[in-house]
Parts: C-alpha cells; sequence; structure tokens
C-alpha cells in the first residue's frame, strides 16, 4: 500500500478512468436527457445557453451524447482489447512451449499484421460486411495480437528459465499445465499493464473509426461521429469539435498514467 | 554484411509475398461479389457478368491472385472502377501529397522531440522534465485528427491565417503547396513527438552515466558537448526504432488527417474508394501501406546494422 501511495501517476490516472467508468455506466440508466432527442428550435446553443453543454446541430444535448458516447466507445474499445489480449496472448504462451519454427512463423506473422493499420483493415471490412461495432471490434483487436503475442513471448521465455519451472518439469508436469500454474500467474502484471495501455490505444483508434463512419452505426452516439458531425460548424460552434475531443484525450491520458503508474507500482525493478 | 544483407533481403520479399497473398485472400473470402458491390443492386446480369469477367472474377482464385500480383509486378495495378483510369497513375498523383505530409510531419516530431527529450533528461526531476513529460503524455493522448480540427479553428477560422482545407497542387507553386500542407503536418507531428520526446529522454538518461560520457566530462568538455556529442548519437537508436515503429501509426493518422483537411492523398483515396465500392482501388492502397511499413522496418533493422556495430557481430 505505501507503494500505492507515493504514486502520483498511478492515483490521478486511476480517478480519471473511473471516473470515466461511472460516467459511462451511468449513462445506461440516466443521461440529463435522452441523447437522441432533437430540438431544433435550440440547435448550436453554446454551453450553459442551453444545458449544461450546449446543443448540437439537430438540439441534441452535447453532455448526454458525451456520456452514452463514453460508454460506446469504453465498450467497444474493451471488447476489442479483450479480442486482442485474449488470443496474443494464447499465441504467446503456446510458442513459448515449442518454440521452433512456430516462433517463426507466429514472429513474422505479427510482423504482416502489425504491417496493416486497422484503420485499412476496418476500411476493407466495411466495404464487405459495412461499417459497425463489429467491424472496429475486429480491426482495432486483430492490429492488437502481435503487441500481446510478443510480449508475452518474451516474458514466458524468461519465465521457462526459472528454477521452479525447471523443477515442475522435473517432477513430469506437462507444459501446458506449467503454462498455466507458473507461466501464466508470473506474466500476469505485465499483460494487465499493457491491456490498460492499449485500451488507450484502441480508444483513440475506435475514435478515427468512427470520424470516418466506420465505428458505430447512427443514431447511437460515439466521440469520433461527433468530432466529424462537428467538422460543418467549425467556425459557428467550435465547442461541438472540442469536447469531444477532451473526452478522448482525457480517457487516454487517464489510461496511460494508470497503465504507467500500475508498472512501476507491479514492477519495482524497472523505475525508470 | 552482406550475407546478412542479402539474407533479410529475401525474408524481405517472402515477407511482402505473404502480405499480398493475404489481403487478397481476405478481401476474397470476405462474404460479397465485388462486381455486384460496385455495381450496386440494380445492375442487370449482363453488365454483372461482364464485370466479373473483366475483373478475372470467373478464374478461380489462385489464377487471379497470380494475374493481379504479375500486375502489381509490372506496375499495372488495374483499373479503378470509379475514374475509370490506372490505379498507379492514380496512386502516384495522390502520393505528391501524402509523402511530403508523412516525411515533413516525421521531420517537425524530430525536431521537437529531441531537444525536448536531451534536455528533460539533462534537467532530469526538475520542472522542465515535469514539462517535457507532460507534453509527451497529452501529445500521446491527444488523436492527431482532433489536433487538426483545433488548428483549423485557430488559424482558419478565427485568425484566418491559413487555409482550412484543399490542396493547390504543386503546379501552384511549392509555397503554395506547403502552405497547404503547414496545419495538416502539425496535427500529424504532434503525436508522434509526444512518443519520441519520451523515448528520447529515456535513451538520453540511460547513457549519460555510461563510462563514454564520464570521460568526456572528465576531459573538459563542457556539459553541453558531452551530451551532443557523446550522449545524443548513442541514444539514437531506440529513437530511430521508434520512428520506425511509429510508421504504422503515422500511416493511419495521415489516412484520417487527409480527410480532415480534404487532402487529395492516398489515404483520403482510400476512404472515397470505400464510399465508391472501388474495390481494386482499396486493395491497391492498402497493399501498397503495407509495404511502405514493411519496408520502413526492414530499412529501420538495415540502419542499426550500420549504427551498430555490435549487432553486426551477433545477426552474423
Amino acid at each position: 500500500m505505501r507503494r500505492v501511495r507515493h504514486r502520483p501517476l498511478f492515483l490521478v490516472g486511476l480517478g480519471i478512468t473511473l471516473a470515466l467508468l461511472l460516467v459511462a455506466l451511468l449513462s445506461l440508466v440516466w443521461t440529463p436527457v435522452s441523447p437522441s432527442k432533437m430540438n431544433i428550435i435550440n440547435k448550436l446553443k453554446p454551453p450553459l445557453a442551453f444545458g449544461l453543454l450546449g446543443t448540437d446541430n439537430f438540439g441534441r444535448d452535447v453532455a448526454s451524447l458525451l456520456m452514452a458516447g463514453a460508454w460506446n466507445s469504453l465498450s467497444t474499445s474493451f471488447l476489442a482489447v479483450a479480442l486482442g489480449a485474449s488470443i496474443g496472448t494464447a499465441a504467446g504462451v503456446l510458442t513459448a512451449i515449442r518454440r521452433g519454427w512456430l516462433e517463426l512463423v507466429v514472429m513474422r506473422g505479427c510482423d504482416i499484421i502489425f504491417a496493416v493499420p486497422p484503420i485499412l483493415s476496418a476500411m476493407m471490412l466495411a466495404a464487405f460486411i459495412g461499417g459497425g461495432r463489429f467491424t472496429a471490434v475486429i480491426a482495432i483487436g486483430v492490429f492488437m495480437v502481435p503487441v500481446f503475442a510478443r510480449l508475452t513471448l518474451s516474458a514466458a521465455l524468461q519465465v521457462w528459465t526459472r528454477d521452479y519451472v525447471l523443477a515442475a518439469i522435473g517432477i513430469g508436469q506437462s507444459k501446458l499445465r506449467i503454462t498455466w500454474n507458473h507461466v501464466l500467474p508470473n506474466i500476469a502484471s505485465q499483460i494487465i499493464v499493457q491491456v490498460t495501455i492499449q485500451l488507450g490505444l484502441a480508444i483513440l483508434t475506435e475514435a478515427g473509426l468512427s470520424f470516418l463512419g466506420l465505428g458505430l452505426a447512427p443514431p447511437a452516439p460515439s466521440w469520433g461521429r461527433m468530432l466529424a458531425d462537428a467538422q460543418t460548424f467549425l467556425g459557428q460552434a467550435p465547442w461541438l469539435a472540442l469536447l469531444p475531443g477532451l473526452a478522448i484525450a482525457l480517457a487516454v491520458l487517464g489510461l496511460n498514467m494508470l497503465g504507467d503508474g500500475l508498472r512501476d507500482i507491479l514492477d519495482p525493478r524497472d523505475q525508470s | 554484411m552482406i550475407a546478412i544483407l542479402v539474407r533479410r533481403t529475401m525474408s524481405l520479399i517472402v515477407t511482402l509475398l505473404v502480405v499480398s497473398l493475404l489481403i487478397f485472400t481476405v478481401m476474397d473470402l470476405l462474404p460479397g461479389d465485388p462486381a455486384q458491390i460496385m455495381l450496386g443492386t440494380s445492375a442487370s446480369p449482363e453488365t454483372l457478368a461482364a464485370l466479373q469477367h473483366q475483373l478475372g472474377l470467373d478464374q478461380p482464385l489462385p489464377l487471379r491472385y497470380l494475374a493481379w500480383l504479375g500486375g502489381v509486378l509490372r506496375g499495372d495495378l488495374g483499373q479503378s472502377y470509379t475514374y475509370g483510369v490506372p490505379v498507379a497513375g492514380l496512386m502516384m498523383e495522390r502520393l505528391a501529397v501524402t509523402l511530403p505530409l508523412a516525411l515533413i510531419a516525421m521531420l517537425l516530431s524530430v525536431l521537437v522531440a529531441i531537444p525536448l527529450g536531451v534536455q528533460a533528461a539533462r534537467r532530469h526531476n526538475g520542472v522542465f522534465d515535469a514539462v517535457a513529460g507532460l507534453f509527451s503524455y497529452i501529445g500521446i493522448a491527444v488523436p492527431a485528427f482532433w489536433v487538426g480540427l483545433l488548428l483549423i479553428i485557430l488559424f482558419s477560422t478565427t485568425l484566418g491565417w491559413l487555409p482550412a482545407g484543399g490542396f493547390p497542387g504543386w503546379d501552384a507553386g511549392v509555397f503554395a503547396g506547403l502552405k497547404a500542407l503547414c496545419l495538416p503536418a502539425v496535427a500529424l507531428a504532434l503525436p508522434q513527438a509526444g512518443v519520441l520526446t519520451r523515448v528520447a529522454r529515456a535513451a538520453v538518461l540511460d547513457v549519460m552515466n555510461e563510462d563514454f560520457v564520464r570521460t568526456a566530462r572528465a576531459k573538459g568538455l563542457s556539459e553541453s558537448m558531452a551530451v551532443w556529442r557523446h550522449a545524443v548519437p548513442n541514444a539514437l537508436i531506440p529513437v530511430v526504432t521508434m520512428l520506425g515503429l511509429q510508421f504504422t501509426f503515422l500511416i493511419a493518422g495521415a489516412v484520417l488527417v487527409e480527410n480532415v483537411f480534404n487532402l487529395p492523398g492516398l489515404g483520403r483515396l482510400a476512404y472515397q474508394a470505400l464510399s465508391q465500392r472501388d474495390i481494386i482501388v482499396m486493395q491497391d492502397v492498402v497493399l501498397f501501406f503495407s509495404a511502405l511499413v514493411i519496408v520502413m522496418n526492414f530499412l529501420v533493422d538495415l540502419a542499426y546494422l550500420v549504427i551498430d556495430p555490435r549487432l553486426r557481430a551477433q545477426a552474423q
């Protein structure tokens, strides 16, 4: 606990992330106004003039849209990272058992996947099956597989050289059992740190996809599409472009700080 | 050195082939007939069959792949369905926007990040370090396309200094072209600079306590001479690595930023091709971008071998 208290980075990151998560969950049961309710008479009102954060070009309440957008953005990103982390981790720890040609294939595969940015794979997917949450989750999730595969492979290989693993081999435990009992628990903290940081990246990417209309289908509110809609009114209503971007930046900032803070706490060896 | 070069080049070629095969197969496996998608649902069966034949869709997959690959190798990327011109020419035109944009952004980010990272490392744990740390945190967290919107609000709609978007073409003069690329490049550079500042700071901190830096100080070099002549060059490897790794993100950012600023670049071409369902153009642009990332990482790998003789020995 003392280690935690002396980490402002971790605490600030945790605070931002928890606040965001609360807002996102709250939006499922309550928003000031229904995010889809239009009010054309009161369109393009600046913050505080109508509602807390003003209204957009359809007179929808910006604060409510941002809240609902938080849920959509977080849930999409979470699904994508869950997909990437589970496949990537499985590939990484299994490769650590076998090595040899499997390692070569997996690592080359990682290089190749990493060469296609999610924005492009999402476009390819969208051309055939349309945009939407599924497209976004697959495009972002697949891109995260190499990140976790590389991380878990190198971490697992280190664990495989430890004495207690050698002892487990000695008493005849199967390699899969050793992976489950010894390797995974020992690399879990590194995976958790990476999940936190990749969540931030996923939120950024999801925003980009929604900005291009490849994310969640309208009328479901998303931060990225709010920015795309705001583009037409940059002169008239700059706050429409300002607020969703701030939300994205704050979310990513919080997650990155939390990730770095967690790394410092979980891995005391690396204090740089 | 030549043996390594040959081996790396072979592996580069294999990787590129696999990527092309992968992109081709994925596009093929996805549900939907490209010809049908391109024509829409109202097309007559005859038109559909004619386009299927023109695209070679009536051939089996391996043959189609080989035909496409053969074309790519000869510089024939097929015919754009919506523009009715060869895709290769279309892409070259657009590359004249995307390439300068990406290069200027890369240059800007390095020019900001290295001095900032080096100073932060020298004033380790001081106020400057904290400010630089905050800068990189914010830089990493903001989406480039949002920075683009903010720059438009500030410099175009409010101050009216720079165009909000569009590109006059290089025929209108280098200055006019650069003026149009100015804001997009800054938007693209900021997130990159955030990441690079962090890497540069950590790398310089790492080598600051090395013997050769201490020796440089001990022999009476000024502090900044010791840092810039001895510490910084040695800290460049992680920076170059990061520049290579970040290239994927630079391209993704360029696709978005081009759309914000209405720049007729490759990213915008891919996006337009998507809305017009011009599958061939999309396939070619995606292949081109992926190949670019792979070649970039290959060059970074080679750069290590040139910079660091120890790695050369290891690779042998």
